[in-house]
């Protein structure tokens, strides 16, 4: 136990690093002990319930032993249009226990979690550190049958002798299929310690004034202005300053991050490092989600070979500019895609989001203005400061410059990576991605809107119409619409922190109609509850999760309500067709059979 | 500086940066919550203040006011009395077999919002109570998750929180640190019982220490409480 | 409904001496109340009961057939107005509920358990084998030798597996809380109802215990 005292210690006995300090005794224990949690309690004066409260917040953050081998199969609809059960099926027949277990001989863990960032090669899971796609039954069988003759994952994932901080490692592990080339990412032969001797030699606020200028706007979903907010970063006073890379590309269908990070992770750090220009800030933080953990030894080696080339470090290329980036791995949480809920994870915290104002550009990491930034927006930052503003606002349309990636999955014959310029129709897209008689296209991810191809196909991606956050999942005429609404309601039920009452409450409440509606079993009245309750989120929520959680109920019924119509139940009375009179009497019925044959016996 | 908004068409005067839901009590206009309490940190968390301001819906204890703000208190009346009954479904609030009957802040919001029935399924959880310590009972069927505990009793040796939340979600629980908690004065034991708005964090042998008629909010609504003050 | 034993006579099929013409027209006028007590302690219908002097004013324009002032088992006609107390628990329960609710124009729930299932609802977190464990098997107060038997007859109503409040096994129109409400509360509904007005349940009236 020595052992954690010199752990607490590296990490300087701030309690801010409890995630990373976490994560660490479960690398080398496989959980987080009741000891370690009372010892870690002492160290940063918490009470140990403390401890707990992080420890439970998080999806991959154990307190019990999650089996030698713990497997993680994404449930995401995707997976569900290619083989998830058969799959889900196989493995549990093969570990000996069912999700949510370990087996009984303590070898395999089976969980649950949802969607970890590979849509365009689903059914995919995570075993140990490593991941594996497109399975199949047989193949998750093979799987099993090695790891328990004794292989590790990352032999069955034939890295075992690759070095993963090599740029290609991830690679073996998980395609990046880019469809469409554009003009902003991916450029090879990036001279990148020029760009940074270019960037210094600018003026901050000449600087923040090319951005501006460039229209670059937030790429994460929301949109804001990015040369607005270094403005603001800038503008705000604070003895530190902090940039966060957002990597917590957990919006379901989205994986251009991942793709990003694994093809021109330099032109991530160069927009941080722009950022951290603007704004005067010493800091960087890239909050890696805890699904793309096989990028991090990459990135890892990255930031170590910048800071030897002193592109990061205390005297950036001899001009007095201090800026270094650290990596906070994520534990599993969707909700830290939001920008407080993140900074609050920074600070080793449940990822709750804070309640707005202040906002982190004012009071953001530890109390300091913070400047937070989605991965593509700084990439796309990257090539401003090379290519210029003129340059990136002719690409695209007017409020909406430059190009966007799109991560595309489901019903189309050539799914992945696609740079469109904003502009384009979403018809344009869908014969682009080769989508066969598609019906409803998810925009956004579950948080988005489900549109329907041949009502809303001459719509266009921008800002002011289909403001895409990356993730467009297509779905043709043969598939069950309502099971996919359903299952995008559960996931938000299941990412709900908990904090606000319509998004903790009000969530279940809609999983429950929606549950009633594919029964067969609601009505009108019913269908009339859930857009007055799917408003009640939307409005009173304090966070982006809570406003958007009844989205794919409302945008289906706007969109699709037939869907709906056709399973509504006759409502004419008097019993309400949501009230099963014969499941509410077999309970008796059944009581009555198993203790008459317990009192018997 | 100060500042003029308007709330219901009612001109205001007041300091920017007030926090709305104490502006609109200085200015008789009273709005329910039952996280915030004048005078401590902003919660946020049971939304039930939530009025419109410039046609948006906020909670207005999160709302710091700024000249021309124009805030609608009545317009969203039916979204804060959902709020209260998504609460009454979501634990079990059996009034008449609860200590905190007459004092509760839920049951008081509840008439106040004018709530006859919950709109949403009664759910019945059962959830774990903490019963071992020495001097405090915690009947989690009843908590509403305000955070006010979490946030504002703490052991006053070392700082460190004694009720903490476990899991997240619908799971969410609070928890107490039973070593902790049984170093608790019986002062500080009577303060956070007061703090928590239900019958949720209860003093041991305390239990129903007012006669009907006589109770906290039947002496004087929270109501008056707010609009008035606690000192008269 | 439960096919009828046809041994069994219900008091409503009793023969019962016709009412002279000018009563029945009288009675036929007024505004048709009922009020049956489902899975609760009866404690709301003795504050229905507590209406007092405000109950004989309404008498003019009312006429309550079915009550536990009446003891008429089945509505006799179409009534304007039920009150409901108690939640539904048993397989009687929802056939006197569905009986009312064919036969009212407006259904009141009234009280704790009509509104949210009250105190019997405090069996909702337990399963129900679990209740009948501890009512009939293992209970520490029954003779040792006596048979453990969980009762099973035609005539004992089969036990829901929760008790449910009203408005979730038919529709309900209007909610009275209380546990039990004050009868001046169902006075204020009943008035409001009979004259025409909108139903306002005054905040100064409600409660909840």
């Amino acid at each position: 136990m020595s052992g954690l005292q010199e752990l607490m210690r590296r990490h300087g006995n701030d309690r801010a690093r409890l995630i990373d300090m976490l994560l660490e005794i479960q690398r080398e224990a496989g959980y987080v002990d009741d000891q370690a949690i009372q010892r870690l309690a002492e160290g940063l004066n918490l009470s140990p319930l403390e401890v707990r409260e992080t420890i439970s917040f998080y999806h991959f953050i154990h307190d019990r032993p999650p089996g030698r081998h713990t497997i993680w199969l994404a449930d995401t609809v995707i997976a569900r249009m290619n083989g998830y059960k058969e799959v889900r099926k196989a493995l549990e027949e093969a570990c000996g226990c069912v999700f949510g277990q370990v087996d009984a001989s303590g070898s395999f863990g089976l969980f649950d979690t949802n969607c970890i960032g590979l849509s365009d090669q689903e059914p995919a899971m995570m075993v140990d550190d490593v991941v594996f796609t497109r399975l199949t039954p047989e193949r998750v069988r093979r799987i099993v049958t090695g790891l328990r003759a004794g292989r590790s994952a990352q032999s069955l994932a034939a890295v075992k002798d690759r070095d993963p901080t090599d740029s290609d490692f991830a690679a073996q592990l998980a395609s990046s299929a880019i469809r469409q080339r554009g003009p902003v990412f991916f450029s090879p032969d990036r001279d990148y310690p020029a760009l940074v001797e270019k960037l210094v030699t600018l003026l901050p606020e000449e600087l923040i004034a090319r951005v501006v200028d460039s229209g670059l706007r937030g790429r994460g979903g929301a949109g804001f202005p990015t040369g607005l907010k270094w403005r603001l970063g800038r503008e705000a006073e604070g003895a530190e300053k902090y940039v966060i890379c957002n990597a917590d590309e957990g919006e379901p269908g989205t994986f251009k991050d991942r793709v990003l990070l694994m093809e021109s992770p330099e032109d991530v750090l160069l927009g941080m490092i722009m950022a951290g220009w603007a704004l005067g800030a010493r800091h960087g933080i890239l909050y890696l989600r805890w699904e793309y953990g096989y990028l991090q030894a990459r990135l890892q080696r990255l930031l170590e070979e910048w800071q030897q080339a002193r592109l990061l470090g205390a005297d950036i290329l001899g001009q007095g500019f201090a800026f270094d980036i650290r990596i906070q791995k994520g534990a599993g949480a969707y909700v830290c895609g939001d920008e407080t809920a993140l900074i609050e994870s920074c600070e080793g915290k449940r990822g709750t989001p804070r309640v707005k104002p202040p906002y982190p550009i004012e009071e953001g990491y530890l109390g300091m203005p913070t400047c937070v930034n989605n991965v593509e927006t700084l990439a796309a930052a990257s090539r401003i400061l090379e290519k210029g503003a003129s340059w990136f606002r002719a690409l695209g349309a007017p409020e909406s410059t430059g190009t966007r990636l799109l991560s595309v999955s489901g019903d189309c014959d050539r799914p992945g990576i696609y740079e469109i310029e904003w502009g384009v129709s979403l018809n344009k897209v869908l014969r682009m991605v080769g989508a066969v008689d598609p019906l409803a296209v998810q925009v956004s991810g579950p948080s988005g809107e489900c549109v329907s191809v041949a009502r809303d196909g001459e719509r266009v991606f921008c800002y002011s119409d289909l403001s895409c956050n990356g993730s467009l999942m297509i779905f043709d005429r043969k598939r069950d619409l309502l099971e996919v609404v359903e299952e995008f309601t559960r996931f938000f039920v299941d990412e709900s922190c908990g904090i606000c009452v319509p998004c903790r409450a009000g969530g279940v409440d809609l999983l429950h109609k929606i549950r009633l509606v594919r029964a067969g079993r609601a009505t009108r009245r019913d269908l009339d509850d859930i857009r007055q309750w799917g408003a009640l989120m939307h409005a009173t929520s304090r966070c982006g999760l809570g406003t958007t959680a009844a989205k794919p109920l409302l945008t289906t019924l706007d969109r699709f309500p037939e869907r709906y119509e056709a399973l509504l139940a006759p409502d004419e009375g008097p019993l309400l067709p949501s009230f099963d009179r014969e499941a509410a009497l077999e309970a008796h019925r059944h009581a009555h059979r198993i203790l008459t044959e317990d009192a018997s016996s | 500086m100060s500042v003029n908004i308007t709330i219901d068409g009612l001109a205001v005067r007041a300091d920017a940066g007030d926090t709305l839901v104490d502006v609109a009590a200085d200015n008789g206009v009273y709005i329910p919550t039952l996280c915030y309490q004048r005078g401590r940190p902003c919660l946020g968390t049971c939304r039930v203040c939530s009025v419109r301001v410039n046609g948006n819906v906020m909670a207005a204890c999160t709302v710091p006011v700024a000249d021309g703000m124009e805030v609608e208190v009545n317009d969203p009346a039916d979204m804060r009395k959902a709020l209260v009954e998504l609460l009454f479904a979501e634990g079990n609030h059996n009034c008449p077999s609860c200590e905190k009957s007459g004092r509760c802040e839920l049951q008081v919001v509840g008439y106040e919002v004018g709530m006859m029935v919950s709109r949403f399924p009664y759910r019945f959880p059962l959830r774990d109570r903490e019963t071992r310590p020495k001097k405090i009972w915690l009947e989690n069927d009843r908590c509403i998750f305000c955070q006010r505990c979490v946030e504002f009793v703490r052991d006053r040796e070392t700082g460190r929180r004694i009720f903490s939340i476990d899991h997240r979600g619908s799971r969410s629980r609070i928890v107490m640190d039973v070593a902790l908690a049984d170093r608790m004065s019986d002062q500080q034991v009577r303060e956070a019982a007061e703090l928590c708005p239900v019958g949720c964090i209860l003093q041991k042998g305390l239990g129903y220490n007012d006669p009907i008629g006589r109770r906290r909010f039947e002496v004087r609504r929270l109501r008056q409480r707010v609009l008035e003050g606690e000192g008269q | 409904m439960k096919p009828k034993n046809p041994r069994e006579i219900a008091s409503h099929e009793l023969p019962a001496t016709p009412l002279d013409a000018a009563t029945r027209a009288a009675r036929e006028e007024k505004i048709q109340v009922a009020m049956i007590a489902l899975c609760g302690c009866w404690g709301c219908t003795l504050s229905f009961l507590d209406m007092d002097e405000n109950l004989l004013r309404l008498l003019e324009k009312v006429n309550i057939t079915r009550s536990s002032l009446t003891d008429i088992k089945r509505i006799p006609h179409r009534c304007a107005i039920g009150f409901v107390e108690g939640g539904v628990a048993n397989d009687e329960n929802i056939e006197t509920l569905e009986h009312f609710r064919e036969n009212c124009d407006i259904l009141i729930s009234v009280g704790a358990c009509a509104v949210w299932g009250g105190v019997p609802a405090m069996r909702n977190m337990v399963p129900l084998e679990d209740c009948f464990r501890e009512a009939y098997l293992e209970v520490p107060t029954t003779e040792p030798r006596a048979p453990k038997r969980i009762p099973w007859h035609p005539d004992i109503p089969i036990i829901t597996d929760r008790v449910y409040p009203c408005h979730e096994v038919v529709k309900m129109d209007y909610f009275i809380p209380g546990c039990p409400p004050d009868g001046e509360a169902i006075f204020k509904v009943l008035d409001d109802l009979v004259n025409g007005r909108e139903v306002d349940l005054p905040t100064q009236i409600n409660r909840y215990d």
